[in-house]
């Protein structure tokens, strides 16, 4: 009887969490509070320019305190500027994690449930943005209609709804034959309290862990947008966007670019690393020591 | 003569099963030609193996399913389409039991949400009422109010049951289906869900079909039984005369197979081979590759259901061992009409 010890299994979630993931834990809560808390945070404000301090390198290859992390060609606090597009960049890839995932699932509960030819033309929609990039599609939406905050959230969302979508179907249709949503049928419940009452917090496992996975690939979406020069526009500041820009000083000011690139590689890794975790963490049929 | 809760005339259920790409589908006909009747209160037990159909007439008769031919008749009124709101208020007056208590319950709700649903579903009461309600049924099934906060895994396997028919009988039903209610559970708590159904059934007046493989207790159960066979009910009569002299050849291997204390295993009539594939039904009688005393006519004939003296068998044999003339046997209104006064209380 595995599913006895199912509760104590969970109650125990955290204990005993690898030390790695303590460390990803420490980051992402890091990232979000300065975030949310940026203008507490921020020693200037990321558009404040001081053309005799520019190009000053960080505090550990020759700068001040006044710049801990150094500025750039127009002598902007590049500290400041991290924590501003963190919260640009955050704010657009939970966004867009969220529209995707909550409209992923609505159509995959919706296909699986109804079947027929709502399920074929769902699948038909998931196979076709699986053989799309979504980066392509979002560049090409952004050159026609122009850019605008929401649009672009809008298209970040599109990265990896097919993957709600397809995961929300398939356990839902499997779900739906075990004998509890078969009782409940039979005690004359209409379909809405069948899929939200019963159904969904029985499949939410999976879904959690398919967006802890997929907000990565969202923030690489919106910095390589950025990047390209298609997402946020400056004056605004997003870590995509300081890459961008810091890409043409590479070579005598690496820190511009080099800096918001460990930022992005260090909150994609530590989410994956703790999606991963979480996904073992959840499923019942992982065997774990002790 | 008051009409009977539960009729169900001539049913079947056939289904489609699709042999590769290109294939013929073949039809499956899971049960055929089952005729029940079942009155206030009263209780028919269902035997038979695996695959003879009778989770699937449970299913047809509760209206869970359609049945492909014939009709199933609920207080002298047709069951209504299923998925019609006219459907969904009838569940009130008729529920299931079934065999896996902890899969029919679900895992993420507490023991009181999911005995309330019911109430809820129907908007029954008021919140206050729903609560009295919920309590009041727990306690008449023998549980304690420390289990309404608890889940489903929490509970042991009895108390699981328990709880899944706190939730059938809430909103007070008139008909109750057991699907193998108790083969999942351990012998010594059978008992106890097996004396908790009975007493709970002559308290409530429900009218109970009770569906199981297993004859003792089916016997303790049911004051009549109906032993399928591949989709037909084969023999059908009063629970102690039908176990005690078994007429067609199936209920008595199928009695004989039953352990009883004190009988030795070599007196057993033991049954060989497999029931066949219900998409390849044997022609004639469904049991003739089995039966131990099959004659010529078994081969080609499939037997009607015969009234041989307040007992219903399907078998040439004991048709002809009644001194019922054969072709008179076979003429189907006589058969129907001995039926329906063989049902009457």
């Amino acid at each position: 009887m595995t599913t006895l010890d199912l509760a104590p299994k969970r109650r125990r979630l955290f204990d005993g969490m690898p030390l790695g993931i303590v460390i990803s834990l420490g980051w992402l809560a890091l990232v979000v509070v300065v975030a949310v808390f940026a203008d507490l945070f921020a020693p200037a404000h990321y558009t404040t320019q001081d053309l005799t301090a520019r190009f000053r390198p960080p505090i550990l290859f020759g700068g001040n305190l006044q710049h801990v992390l150094g500025t750039d060609h127009l002598g902007r606090d590049v500290l400041s500027r991290i924590i501003y597009a963190l919260r640009t960049s955050i704010l657009i890839a939970v966004l867009g994690t969220l529209i995707g995932a909550i409209g992923g699932t609505l159509m995959g509960l919706a296909a699986g449930r109804m079947r027929g030819i709502f399920d074929l033309l769902v699948m038909m929609m998931t196979d076709i943005q699986t053989a799309m990039p979504s980066l392509l599609i979002a560049i090409a939406f952004l050159a026609f209609f122009g850019n605008s905050i929401p649009l672009f959230i809008v298209l970040v969302s599109l990265e990896g709804w097919e993957r709600y979508a397809r995961l929300a179907r398939g356990q839902v249709i499997s779900e739906q034959s075990a004998d509890y949503v078969k009782a409940v049928e039979a005690l004359g419940a209409g379909p809405r309290r069948i899929v939200f009452r019963h159904l969904l917090p029985n499949i939410a496992a999976a879904l959690v862990v398919q967006a802890t996975l997929n907000f990565p690939g969202t923030i690489l979406l919106e910095t390589s947008l950025s990047f390209l020069g298609l997402g946020i526009q400056p004056p605004g500041t997003s870590l995509g966007l300081m890459l961008g820009e810091g890409r043409n000083y590479l070579l005598n000011a690496w820190w511009i670019a080099v800096l918001p690139g460990i930022v992005i590689f260090m909150t994609t890794l530590t989410m994956s690393l703790f999606g991963d975790w979480l996904r073992d963490r959840l499923d019942p049929t992982i065997e774990r020591e002790g | 003569m008051s009409t009977p809760l539960l009729q169900a005339r001539s049913i079947a259920r056939v289904y489609e099963t699709n042999r590769g790409l290109f294939g013929r589908s073949a039809g499956v006909r899971a049960v055929d030609d089952v005729s029940l009747q079942l009155d206030r209160g009263d209780t028919l037990g269902i035997v038979g193996e695996s695959g003879s159909g009778k989770s699937t007439t449970g299913r047809v008769v509760l209206g869970l399913e359609p049945p492909s031919a014939g009709d199933v008749l609920f207080d002298g009124q047709p069951i209504a389409a299923h998925g019609t709101p006219a459907w969904r208020q009838s569940r009130t007056r008729m529920q299931m039991i079934y065999q896996d208590p902890l899969a029919s319950l679900d895992r993420r709700l507490s023991v009181a949400a999911q005995v309330r649903e019911p109430l809820d579903i129907h908007h029954i009461g008021t919140v206050e009422e729903r609560d009295a309600r919920v309590n009041d049924l727990l306690q008449a099934v023998g549980l304690s109010q420390s289990v309404t906060q608890r889940f489903p895994h929490e509970l042991s396997g009895g108390q699981r049951q328990r709880v899944v028919l706190a939730r059938a009988l809430i909103t007070n039903p008139s008909l109750l289906v057991c699907d193998e209610p108790v083969s999942a559970l351990d012998v010594s708590i059978q008992a106890q869900v097996v004396n908790l159904l009975t007493d709970l059934q002559a308290e409530l007046g429900i009218a109970m079909l009770f569906i199981s493989h297993d004859l003792r207790v089916v016997r303790q159960v049911s004051r009549r039984i109906a032993v399928m066979y591949l989709g037909r009910i084969v023999e059908e009569g009063d629970a102690d005369d039908l176990l005690a002299k078994p007429e067609h050849p199936y209920t008595r291997a199928l009695v004989s197979a039953a352990p009883s204390p004190g009988r030795r295993m070599a007196d057993r009539q033991m049954l060989r081979g497999e029931p066949p594939n219900p998409a390849n039904r044997p022609n004639g009688c469904a049991f003739h590759p089995r039966c131990p005393v099959a004659i010529a006519r078994c081969r080609s004939e499939t037997p009607e259901l015969l009234d041989l003296g307040g007992r219903l068998v399907a078998c040439h044999l004991a048709a002809a061992d009644a001194g019922l003339a054969p072709h008179a046997a076979t003429v189907p209104d006589r058969a129907k009409t001995q039926q329906v006064e063989a049902f009457a209380p």
